[in-house]
């Protein structure tokens, strides 16, 4: 399953449901280009299990403001749409990997 | 995507990509503003071979003058972070992300100590990436912390995107708007419980929700988490080989002596072993 960008519309739907993974980034990040490729893989990986989103913080500043984001890429975990988990800054793929197995 | 990347554009990071390009490979030297290399202000050098009576200018210049000549490319930006994957390193540059199959980290000696508040407000306000957060911060108070030569162009350009802007400094801050206002000082502590509320800087309290803090480069272990360091300095071995598979390094991030001598000399064995790497890798 490709990743799937989220918006300020769907978000809400898309993630009320299990676990989900959302990646807060934009187009000027050198550390969010970074992540996109560590995200693809995973979305791949987790496929059925997890949903992986993207939230374009420069499109959705309001999803940004909600959540507090405050430095980018900022990667925020849900379960049944509530948070109880967040990455910021670029990590190797097993800091993302470690948090979805524990909860999945 | 390079065959090697070096970050670091001093006489190792340079001997180091020459001596890639003796080897037919492509490399990338990533250095910041040329203010920030120290051997940039020496005065006057004695003990490099050949070189009686130089100025650490003029060493600089006929380093990088012989390195284009031989093909290395540059580029001018901030190393924030390095992360290995599936036999790639990957490098982010401010806004713009390189790739490369080996690395060399040239990068100086860094003075790793932070500010009291500091790590504990990354994320939470703090930030080392004008380009990347600066968005976040429109209409916000925002302090720049301005250690890097091209310090004040980073916060003019935060106060054309419309933050509202206080520069801090130690140093001169040559180039800034005169509409910002700007505090000189050099001890500084990030305030703020759960979030940044301030930055105290000498005996003043500046009120914000962003601080920016622009060194001139990263320190070795926050650019490669898991990175070994013997002290402060990274831990190599005879070849320059750290702890992480492919990355070598050379220069006064290895330690002692911080002379030109010994970073050109290391930088070559360095770059040597880099190539040698990307063989055995294929």
């Amino acid at each position: 399953m490709a990743i799937i960008h989220l918006t300020k519309d769907g978000f809400d739907k898309a993630v009320s449901n299990g676990i989900s993974m959302v990646d807060f980034w934009a187009s000027w990040c050198g550390p969010c280009k970074m992540l996109a490729p560590v995200m693809e893989d995973l979305a791949g990986k987790y496929e059925g299990k997890a949903l992986v989103g993207k939230v374009n913080v420069d499109d959705e500043p309001d999803l940004a403001m909600r959540f507090g984001v405050m430095s980018i890429p900022t990667v925020v975990f849900l379960k049944d749409g509530k948070e109880f988990d967040r990455k910021v800054g670029v990590m190797p793929p097993a800091a993302y990997t470690n948090v979805l197995d524990a909860n999945l | 995507m390079y065959d090697v990347a070096v970050i670091g554009g001093g006489p190792a990071g340079l001997s180091a990509a020459i001596q890639v390009r003796a080897r037919g490979r492509s490399v990338l030297v990533v250095s910041g503003d040329l203010r920030d290399n120290p051997l940039y202000k020496t005065e006057r050098i004695d003990n490099y071979l050949g070189f009686y009576d130089v100025t650490g200018g003029e060493l600089l210049e006929r380093f990088r003058s012989h390195a284009r000549q031989m093909g290395v490319e540059e580029k001018e930006g901030r190393v924030l972070n390095i992360m290995p994957m599936n036999g790639t390193f990957y490098l982010s540059v401010g806004s713009e992300m390189e790739q490369a199959r080996a690395v060399v980290l040239a990068t100086g000696v860094v003075r790793s100590a932070k500010y009291p508040g500091e790590g504990e407000h990354l994320g939470a306000g703090v930030s080392y990436c004008a380009t990347c957060d600066g968005m976040l911060y429109r209409g916000k108070e925002v302090a720049v912390v301005g250690l890097a030569a091209d310090a004040p162009q980073e916060a003019n350009w935060l106060k054309e995107i419309g933050c509202k802007v206080t520069y801090v400094s130690p140093n001169p801050a040559d180039g800034l708007r005169s509409d910002i206002p700007a505090v000189k000082a050099g001890k500084l502590e990030v305030l703020g419980e759960q979030k940044v509320e301030g930055l105290r800087a000498g005996g003043t309290t500046i009120p914000c929700e962003g601080v920016f803090i622009l060194r001139p480069s990263m320190a070795p272990a926050e650019l490669l988490p898991g990175l070994e360091l013997e002290g402060s300095y990274i831990k190599v071995d005879g070849n320059m080989a750290t702890s992480i598979p492919g990355v070598f390094a050379a220069g006064d991030c290895t330690g002692l002596p911080l002379q030109v001598s010994k970073a050109v000399g290391e930088g070559q064995v360095a770059g040597h072993r880099a190539a040698e790497y990307l063989e055995y890798i294929s």
